[in-house]
């Protein structure tokens, strides 16, 4: 970032949690709005997963396995046991399962993207936003996708869906059906619209909080993160200054080292919760 | 904090990631475990066969050694007891023979002493003769006294 001045502490933090779109988000919600960066980093992240593990399963061997290849079993088997402890239908677990190994990795990643350097791909992106005669200043970029809600609460959704296609396809749709009007308290025609409304609370708090779990251990991550690069950027020759510097590198480093423990259970947390919810469409009240 | 459409592209990009996953990369290392799993399970019985069969094969081992030092026991004595039979029964023949050829000898002997006392009571009837001719200095007939000289002969057997 080439500045005559340098950013004060809120610029450089505003500008690191402003999406790159493809057009100014008006209000709080705003459907024809994309935030490039997010799906960007998503996406790639997510293919490079699954064609590094599909390029591991089309060579696995039932002999003595590599490294890499122990590794990924390691994971599939913890994936393969929680999916096999909850979800309690073989039919369902074809799908399921797979899906719950591609939530763990694919958020484990994601959350990953936390630990790498805080101005590295955004300063490398605005070089490249510059070079194509753009003004670097214009140059956003969110480098964790699960640190955007839309992105959380976008895999959560999907979740929801399958408990509804699952709830559907186990129970039958009558049954489904009978079930949101009289449970959990009972089947008197006087309960049902409580029942109702209780039904549709779960199922719209189960979401929420699936996808704001994450989104906010991540954001609060990303900005703690923030903040330590700011007491490192506070260095100015002085010796106050200096004293902050080096608490920076303090800081980060714990920050970091304690960040690797939050990324991995948040996934792990995501992960769970996903076949909990899965397992719970297939149980009748 | 702004909801998008970004909301729905996660969306869908998740369940293509999970279909995916589910067909290209679930299937291969779940076969890849269950196939190991067989495996381990499969040398682990094997390895117990071994053993038993060992186990088997050193119980074999010990019978048959211990059925032929038996065998070789009853052959040996069988051996022994056959060779004193041979020694017994030859000693029998040799006594046998050396009985017959006792006996054959005793015979033979007697023979001869027969012999030697008939010719030695012919010598002492012609000595007799003799002897009464130069005492009654008289030739005597033998012709007549072939009674007298039967006699004599006789009562010197």
């Amino acid at each position: 970032m080439a500045t005559e001045h340098a950013p004060t502490a809120s610029e450089y933090i505003v500008h690191h949690l402003t999406f790159l779109t493809n057009k100014k988000q008006a209000g709080l919600v705003d459907w024809s709005v994309f935030h490039l960066d997010t799906l960007f980093i998503s996406i790639g992240i997510g293919l490079l997963a699954v064609f590094v593990l599909a390029r591991l399963a089309a060579r696995a061997t039932s002999g003595v396995p590599g490294r890499f290849q122990a590794a990924v079993e390691i994971v599939v088997e913890m994936v393969a046991d929680q999916a096999k402890g909850i979800v309690h239908s073989p039919e369902s677990r074809k799908f399921v399962a797979p899906l719950a190994l591609t939530v763990f990795v694919w958020i484990f990643l994601m959350n990953a993207m936390d630990l790498l350097p805080l101005d590295l791909l955004p300063n490398i992106w605005a070089a490249i936003y510059g070079a194509a005669g753009h003004d670097p200043h214009h140059a956003y970029l969110r480098v964790v996708p699960t640190a955007d809600l839309n992105a959380t609460l976008g895999m959560s959704t999907a979740v929801l869906l399958l408990c509804l296609y699952y709830s559907v396809k186990i129970k039958g749709l009558g049954h489904w059906i009978h079930e949101l009007f009289t449970a959990p308290f009972g089947a008197h025609p006087l309960l049902w619209p409580i029942n109702f409304a209780m039904q549709l609370i779960e199922f719209l708090a189960k979401t929420v909080s699936h996808g704001m779990r994450l989104f906010g251990n991540m954001y609060a991550g990303e900005l703690i993160f923030m903040l330590i690069a700011l007491m490192g950027a506070a260095w100015a020759g002085t010796v106050g200054s200096g004293l902050l510097w080096i608490g920076g590198v303090i800081a980060g480093t714990i920050w970091a080292i304690f960040h690797i423990l939050i990324i991995t259970l948040q996934a792990f947390i995501f992960m769970m919760l996903t076949l909990v919810y899965v397992g719970q469409a297939h149980e009748s009240h | 904090m702004n909801l998008n459409a970004t909301l729905f592209a996660q969306l869908v990009v998740f369940f293509i990631l999970a279909w995916f996953t589910m067909k290209f990369v679930w299937p291969p290392i779940m076969k890849a475990l269950d196939e190991r799993a067989k495996k381990i399970a499969d040398g682990l019985s094997a390895a117990d066969k071994a053993k038993t069969d060992l186990q088997l094969a050193e119980k074999k081992v010990v019978d048959e050694l211990k059925k032929a030092r038996e065998s070789a026991t009853e052959l040996r004595a069988g051996a022994e007891k056959q060779g004193a039979q041979l020694v017994e029964e030859a000693r029998q023949e040799a006594a046998q023979i050396i009985a017959q050829a006792r006996k054959a000898a005793e015979g033979e002997a007697a023979v001869a002493a027969q012999r030697a006392k008939e010719a030695l009571r012919e010598q002492v009837a012609a000595l007799a003769v003799a002897g009464a001719e130069r005492i009654l200095r008289k030739e005597i007939n033998a012709q007549v006294h072939a009674d007298l000289l039967a006699n004599l002969k006789q009562e010197l057997k």
